[in-house]
């Protein structure tokens, strides 16, 4: 049961991703997008984080999307026009491409032993309590830290506005 | 029994029993403002206009479906569906009432129990921005695009308080699953007091009550803050060019959407299926002695009637009202009914005051609207949540 689950939602990410690149018109690139995050949301789930699983829904496919798709909607954004792309691009890029994927899958098997595997249903510490209790005690330094540096962000971007506004 | 089918027998019956309301909360709306602006509402089809939802519905089922040209046809087709999913999902965590037995099987008076209840309804609200966004923008009409913008931007905005106010209620109860929410308002202080989350010490909050409240009329794009439908600028914003079923499920999914809110606030804030004051100075007999003297009006009216139709209608309604009132006296019934007339009382006076508001107050203008949210709203429940947990640590609960 849980290997179905998973296999349909990590099926529908992939497919989600590859279509928010593939996509010209930006606003169907953003709704792909938004597919994306609700099958990791599932995916959270099955593997017993339900406060990310839902906080992934909430934050990022509730708030951030929306403003890009209320963006997309209000300039009005039209198709992408779609270039040729020069031969370099083929040449340098399709190597570089199975470089990576190289790379990554060395990391992957590097950092985790094959011993080391994911049983669906064995975590259960993934509730707002436990979530909240180690992000104010174990990594309350980076959690600070994080929320300094979105304040900054947010005084920049009310910095930028206004200048705009003052001409 | 099974536990699939025990869970399917429910879901059943809760989605009944939802889509008949949906149907006949528009009958009341319409008998309510109708009588609150001196006219009569529905009365041609069935007695007092009763069927009036059924014709309704035919009506609408058999019109003819229009695609509009140069729509985007899977956006276009996609709004309704995701507008009226995500409407109707949200019933399955809320609690109707507690554990009850019916021929020898125990089970909650509800679908599902989350842990991350309050969170699964916040994430559900926020997506459905998008049935409304996709709605507008791929209707490829002016009005619809200005009406799912606006719709945008307020839905937006006024998700901000109600989360912040929905938090403070969480301070006080310290759990995220609706039911848990319930069973920490059971009870009452000073013996009449309910412990409601309103009213439970050591923080009340009265205040979170009022901004949820706003901000639910926001939220369901009713009037006072109906600006993406507003008729007389955007002929009907983000629906005008939708028609037979699919206007249908927008319509369909308004009214569950405040369904659902009251039935949330109920849970939240006003102690879902506790009774208003304890049993003990009997309060298991207001709906009793309430359907009874429903009944007994309708009765004397029917005896003197104002119209002749009334002469058969009115006594039928008493005798009915009658026998709900006895049916509230069985002591077997009276278990899982009297929660449920509780929870029904509550949300039925929520959705009651929606009506009212529809039928009293006139429109904001755009700008006071998103003025109202961030100047004034936001603020005050930031203040709210601060108060709460100054508070709830100095209670050191």
């Amino acid at each position: 049961m849980d290997t179905v689950f998973f296999l349909t939602f990590a099926t529908i990410a992939v497919l989600c991703g590859v279509s928010v690149v593939v996509h010209t018109q930006p606003i169907k690139s953003a709704l792909s997008l938004i597919g994306v995050m609700c099958a990791l949301a599932v995916l959270y789930l099955q593997l017993g984080a339900e406060f990310i699983a839902a906080t992934q829904v909430v934050v990022y496919a509730g708030a951030i999307m929306v403003l890009f798709v209320f963006v997309i909607m209000l300039v009005n954004a039209g198709t992408e026009s779609k270039g040729r792309r020069s031969w370099p691009v083929w040449l340098l890029g399709i190597p570089m491409l199975i470089g990576l994927l190289a790379l990554l899958n060395y990391v992957i098997r590097v950092a985790v032993p094959d011993t080391e595997r994911v049983r669906f249903g064995e975590f259960t510490r993934g509730g707002p309590g436990d979530v909240g209790s180690v992000l104010f005690t174990k990594y309350l330094l980076p959690f600070e830290i994080t929320s300094v540096l979105i304040l900054v962000a947010i005084l920049g971007a009310v910095v930028l506005a206004r200048k705009e506004v003052d001409r | 029994m099974n536990f699939y089918v025990l869970s399917l027998v429910k879901a059943v019956v809760v989605t009944a029993v939802l889509l008949t309301a949906l149907a006949y909360i528009q009958w009341v709306e319409r008998k309510v403002i109708a009588h609150i602006q001196l006219r009569m509402g529905p009365y041609r089809v069935g007695p007092h206009g009763l069927l009036q939802p059924i014709a309704d519905v035919i009506k609408l089922l058999t019109k003819e479906d229009l695609l509009p040209a140069h729509v985007n046809k899977f956006l276009y087709l996609l709004a309704p569906f995701l507008a009226v999913s995500l409407a109707l999902i949200s019933i399955s965590i809320i609690p109707f009432g507690p554990m009850i037995e019916v021929g020898g099987v125990s089970t909650w008076m509800q679908l599902t129990d989350l842990n991350i209840g309050i969170l699964f309804l916040l994430a559900v609200s926020s997506l459905s921005v998008y049935a409304v966004a996709l709605a507008g923008r791929s209707s490829n009409n002016k009005y619809a695009l200005l009406g799912s913008l606006r719709a945008a931007a307020q839905m937006i905005s006024y998700e901000l308080p109600m989360g912040v106010a929905l938090a403070a209620s969480l301070l006080v109860t310290g759990s995220l699953s609706l039911r848990d929410i319930v069973n920490a308002q059971q009870g009452s202080w000073l013996g009449v007091i309910p412990n409601w989350n309103i009213f439970q010490l050591p923080a009340p909050q009265i205040f979170g009550f009022l901004i949820f409240l706003i901000a639910a009329f926001a939220e369901t794009n009713r009037i006072p803050f109906d600006l993406p439908e507003a008729e007389n600028e955007l002929v009907a914003g983000f629906h005008v060019e939708y028609s037979s079923l699919k206007f249908a499920s927008f319509f369909m999914a308004e009214y569950a959407n405040m369904i659902t809110i009251s039935a949330i606030t109920t849970t939240v804030f006003l102690g879902g299926w506790h009774p208003l004051f304890p049993v003990e100075y009997g309060s298991a007999f207001v709906p009793v002695a309430l359907f009874a003297l429903a009944g007994i009006l309708a009765l004397y009216h029917g005896v003197k009637p104002a119209r002749r139709k009334d002469r058969f209608t009115l006594p039928v309604f008493g005798v009915i009202f009658l026998v709900i009132a006895v049916v509230f006296l069985i002591p077997v019934v009276q278990m899982w009914l009297l929660p449920l007339f509780w929870f029904l009382a509550k949300t039925g006076a929520l959705l009651m005051l929606f009506i009212w508001v529809r039928g009293t107050l006139p429109r904001f203008r755009y700008d006071q609207l998103m003025k109202f949210a961030w100047t004034f709203l936001f603020p005050v429940s930031l203040v709210n949540l601060l108060a709460t947990a100054f508070l709830v640590a100095v209670a050191g609960k």
